[in-house]
């Protein structure tokens, strides 16, 4: 009845694990007592839940990985906390077997269910408003794909109390993964948790790239597509490219693990670099899937903050698609120390090399727009400058890992860890902050309380720089990834200092969750009522905020970069004339897609095969039946919108 | 009117330059271990290499940042002293500095990368009028086990060297991939099970070496170190001599034995082994799966498979 799920599965034993369930259970019970009492569930339901409005499922995946940040970041600062006291003889307060899981899950967790998330959302958010589109192509498919990530990351959470999760690194190479040395369910939660997610995030990839090619407004070319746009249209064809191989190689590893097959073992014919050359021709193309969006929203701010428009449009277009490419030609520099030969590395090791100079270009493009600028230093602009100082220190330690020799002295040692969090926090991360501070008022309709997001910033940005910046002399130092324990003293007060960061990033997170609060409290003070709040130049800002369902009540004309920008200078367009608009209705079918996504994924994890059967089915009954419904769609009437729009245009002309 | 101002700044930059290598520098010339401490002929070109490509790049990244930070402060909104542009965002000389500028960058580290790769190449046997030391590596879980086939002896978790003369190893895993590295003498390789990986090292002052596995292998990984004894002729000497005291015998039953023994080992040393042991090493890929009654696979060399 439950395959091999038993009552001994669940980890009473372990204090750490249990008051962690505890306090989530409690944390749950609160919120959804909450909701009843203040009897929201039919406006979550209708408003949130079976919404398919780009908007909402932008903000839904972003909530999801706010809140999956949390987590990721418990598992760091467990691991900092170990790494400061087990020298010396002292094991630490983590035995390595729990430890393995921390960091497997703080690393599955911070890429697949924070960043992507993050950037998926954004991408969701913004791209339909800068084309001056009403929705995404798919509405429906793009709910089912975040539903999807929302079941994919349930799963790891599951696995922190009922069984285990992997010990295998985020990546999970086998044959480290394989039955034979791992057969343990925490593999399984990882391959089911990724196969689900992978699937939401490749389905909402192809949604955003045809949405980009098919659905801008009249007059809009390519080449004058706002810069942010131009980044999420390589981002997502990577994902469409890359994502299929994810599938795939994870599924040939579940058949070795579930079927008994040898792609990846270590016997009967089984080659296990075939894995990790293939999880890394998904892996590095996903470096590029995250980092480009960051791209464009450092883009878009540094623009509108320096009252410029973009330094450089065309090269900074050009080299977007450039890393786009190469992207698919330098997976091998994840292990240089193979044994591949001279010239393979030598190719592999150029080859990344030359990702530097688009990447460099687009450094000095954002260098020269604030050049003869007017640079407002409001928060976004924090976030962008210091991507700027801090990505510059990442992109030179990853060209001194894409030489061979250099990498063969510093491959898999903290030198590395602290180059992929330069990138990744100071890159990806300071971007999605970035955009978070940039578009929430165009979200919500009132800014964020800047002084708070200013000091979340700096805790931040020195905290980065204090807790990984003694990772890299950590690395020169001889100390390698993924140890438990030492007994170097020589590593101990480096590990204290980026202990003590790590603790700065934490006030940093403390703050920005304050800062949430605190401009929600006093947002009545903060309202955005002009849509327009930081003199944009980009289509969003020429809609209210937060946009109605329809975004546009007209369709927008491009004619040139920067239509909206130059039209606040030229005089005042004549009264619009409305029509009636044409929306697609609320589905449920993501929602229920993707709770049959987790009982079938953790019904595969534990062998509970009917379950599993009847999660399939079901989660492929839905997707069929909503494919099939006749009405999807309902319309606004012209004078309905007139009315809408009156309202949110009537506060500012009164003022 | 840019590409001027370059030029005039240059040698506030040189100074600018100096004055942020030399703490660095400075901090981790001091070590004492570490990839920065070579003891051998690689360990020390590699390092050439990494200052080389560091300093390379300082060359333009300190520049940048303080363009960064210079044209931030110079052009914040309330500085009316600075010329607003608002419409400026096209010069066609700055567009060419800046691809230009990256590419020769990447041209010339691209150069370093070809030669380092190919003179650095793991496989490729040292330049030595001295008769190089064969040693078998193998990864277990987790210890590592070295095999000196010229000497008849086996050692597990130490590894010693005679200083001056070049080490040829071959290595693989009797377990999950590992990563064998000693970060003093340079390169690090992976041990693969089924697979036989090369490496060619050399120590060239004495001391003691600390080893390790780069590659997480599983809940033992942490203390899976080595000791690496490099000492002149006579030392070495000595200390084969003594393994050959050791009355144990390295065959590939006592090589099955150790390898299924799932345990941190102290470091313990065989007088006599079985020539075939590292070839038995190679092939049964397992020992979790060996009992069982399927056929040792074929080995792959990696070289092949390039």
């Amino acid at each position: 009845m439950f395959g091999k799920l038993t009552l001994h599965d669940i980890p009473f034993d372990q204090p750490i694990v249990m008051g962690t369930c505890a306090g989530i259970l409690v944390v749950g019970a609160f919120v959804l007592g909450l909701i009843t009492y203040l009897k929201r569930w039919r406006w979550l339901w209708e408003e949130w839940i079976t919404s398919v409005d780009h908007k909402r499922v932008g903000l839904m995946y972003i909530m999801l990985a706010l809140v999956m940040l949390l987590r990721g970041f418990a598992d760091a600062i467990m691991m900092r906390t170990q790494l400061a006291i087990a020298g010396g003889g002292h094991a630490g307060f983590l035995p390595p077997e729990h430890y393995n899981q921390i960091f497997s899950a703080h690393g599955t967790i911070m890429i697949f269910f924070v960043a992507m998330p993050f950037v998926v959302g954004l991408m969701n958010f913004v791209v339909p408003l800068q084309i001056g589109a009403r929705d995404v192509a798919f509405p429906v498919l793009n709910s089912i794909s975040f539903w999807l990530t929302a079941a994919g990351a349930l799963l790891p959470n599951i696995a922190l109390g009922v069984g285990e999760f992997a010990r295998t690194g985020w990546l999970a190479y086998p044959p480290l993964s394989e039955l034979a040395y791992s057969p343990g369910v925490g593999v399984d939660y990882y391959l089911v948790a990724l196969q689900i997610s992978g699937i939401g995030t490749l389905l909402s990839g192809i949604n955003l790239v045809t949405t980009i090619l098919k659905m801008r407004a009249p007059g809009m070319e390519l080449g004058m597509m706002p810069v942010f746009t131009w980044t999420a249209l390589g981002s997502n064809m990577l994902i469409v490219v890359s994502f299929p191989i994810l599938t795939a190689t994870f599924a040939m590893l579940m058949l070795d693990r579930y079927l008994g097959f040898h792609f990846f073992t270590n016997d009967a014919g089984g080659n296990p670099m075939m894995f990790i050359n293939l999880i890394w021709t998904w892996g590095h193309p996903e470096v590029y899937i995250l980092v480009l969006p960051a791209f464009g929203v450092f883009s878009e701010v540094i623009a509108t903050f320096s009252g410029k428009p973009l330094f450089g449009y065309r090269s900074m277009v050009a080299a977007t698609l450039v890393i786009t490419i190469l992207a698919f030609i330098v997976w091998m520099h994840h292990f240089f120390t193979m044994g591949a030969g001279a010239n393979v590395n030598a190719f592999f090791g150029i080859a990344t090399m030359v990702i530097a100079i688009p990447t460099g270009v687009k450094v000095f493009n954002w260098l020269f727009t604030m050049y003869g600028g007017r640079v407002r230093f409001d928060v976004p602009v924090l976030w962008t400058i210091g991507f700027m100082i801090t990505f510059v220190i990442g992109g030179m330690t990853g060209v001194l890992l894409a030489v061979p020799s250099n990498d063969f002295l510093l491959h898999n040692s903290l030198f590395l860890i602290a180059h992929f969090h330069n990138v990744i926090i100071g890159g990806v991360l300071f971007g999605c902050f970035a955009g978070m501070n940039y578009w929430f008022p165009k979200a919500f309709g009132f800014t964020l309380e800047p002084r708070l997001g200013k000091a979340a910033f700096w805790c931040w940005f020195v905290g980065f720089y204090l807790a990984f910046m003694p990772l890299y002399v950590l690395g020169f130092l001889g100390m390698t990834r993924r140890m438990n324990h030492y007994d170097n003293p020589a590593w101990t007060s480096y590990l204290q200092v980026a202990w003590v960061g790590a603790i700065l990033i934490l006030l940093g997170i403390v703050l920005q969750i304050a800062q949430l609060v605190v401009s929600i409290r006093t947002r009545r003070q903060r309202l955005d009522l002009t849509g327009d709040p930081w003199n944009g130049r980009t289509f969003e800002w020429s809609v209210p905020s937060p946009p109605p369902a329809y975004n546009f009540a007209v369709e927008p004309v491009a004619d040139g970069l920067d239509t909206y920008w130059r039209s606040k200078a030229a005089r005042r367009a004549p009264a619009p004339i409305y029509q009636s608009i044409q929306l697609p209705e609320n589905s449920p079918a993501g929602f229920l897609v993707a709770a049959c996504a987790v009982a079938c994924g953790f019904a595969v994890v534990w062998h509970i095969w009917w379950l599993a059967l009847l999660g399939l089915v079901g989660g492929l009954g839905v997707m069929i039946a909503s494919s099939w419904r006749e009405h999807g769609e309902f319309v606004i009437p012209a004078t309905e919108v007139a009315r809408i729009e009156r309202l949110a245009r009537a506060l500012p002309l009164k003022s | 009117m840019m590409v001027g101002c370059f030029e005039t700044r240059r040698a506030l930059r040189r100074v600018a330059r100096a004055a942020v290598l030399a703490p660095i520098v400075g901090a981790l010339a001091a070590c004492s271990e570490g990839v920065l401490a070579p003891a051998g002929p690689i360990a020390t070109a590699e390092n050439q290499i990494l200052f080389e490509t560091f300093a390379a790049m300082m060359l333009v990244v300190v520049p940048v940042i303080l363009m960064i930070l210079g044209f931030a402060w110079w052009f914040r909104a309330s500085n009316r002293r600075a010329r607003y542009l608002p419409d400026w965002s096209y010069s066609g000389k700055v567009e060419f500095s800046i691809w230009i500028v990256p590419l020769l960058l990447i041209v010339f580290l691209a150069t370093l990368a070809w030669s380092g790769s190919h003179d650095l190449d793991p496989y490729r046997p040292l330049k030595s009028d001295q008769r190089p030391v064969r040693i078998d590596v193998v990864s277990l879980d987790w210890k590592w086990l070295f095999v000196y086939p010229d000497y008849g002896v086996a050692s597990v978790n130490e590894m010693a060297l005679p200083t001056g003369t070049p080490v040829e190893l071959r290595l693989t895993s009797g377990t999950v991939m590992n990563s064998f590295f000693i970060p003093q003498l340079g390169s690090q390789i992976y041990t693969m099970a089924g697979m036989q990986t090369r490496l060619a090292l050399q120590a060239d002052r004495p001391g003691t070496y600390r080893g390790l596995s780069a590659q997480f292998s599983g809940d033992g990984f942490s203390d899976m170190h080595f000791t690496v004894r490099a000492g002149d002729e006579a030392s070495f000497g000595r200390w084969i001599a003594q393994a050959k005291a050791s009355p144990a015998r390295l065959d590939a039953a006592a090589y099955d034995r150790l390898a299924g023994r799932h345990a941190v080992a102290p470091p313990s040393v065989y007088g006599r082994i079985d020539p075939g042991v590292f070839q038995h090493a190679v092939t049964v890929a397992t020992p979790l799966q060996a009992s069982a009654a399927a056929p040792a696979p074929k080995p792959l060399a990696m070289q092949g498979t390039f």
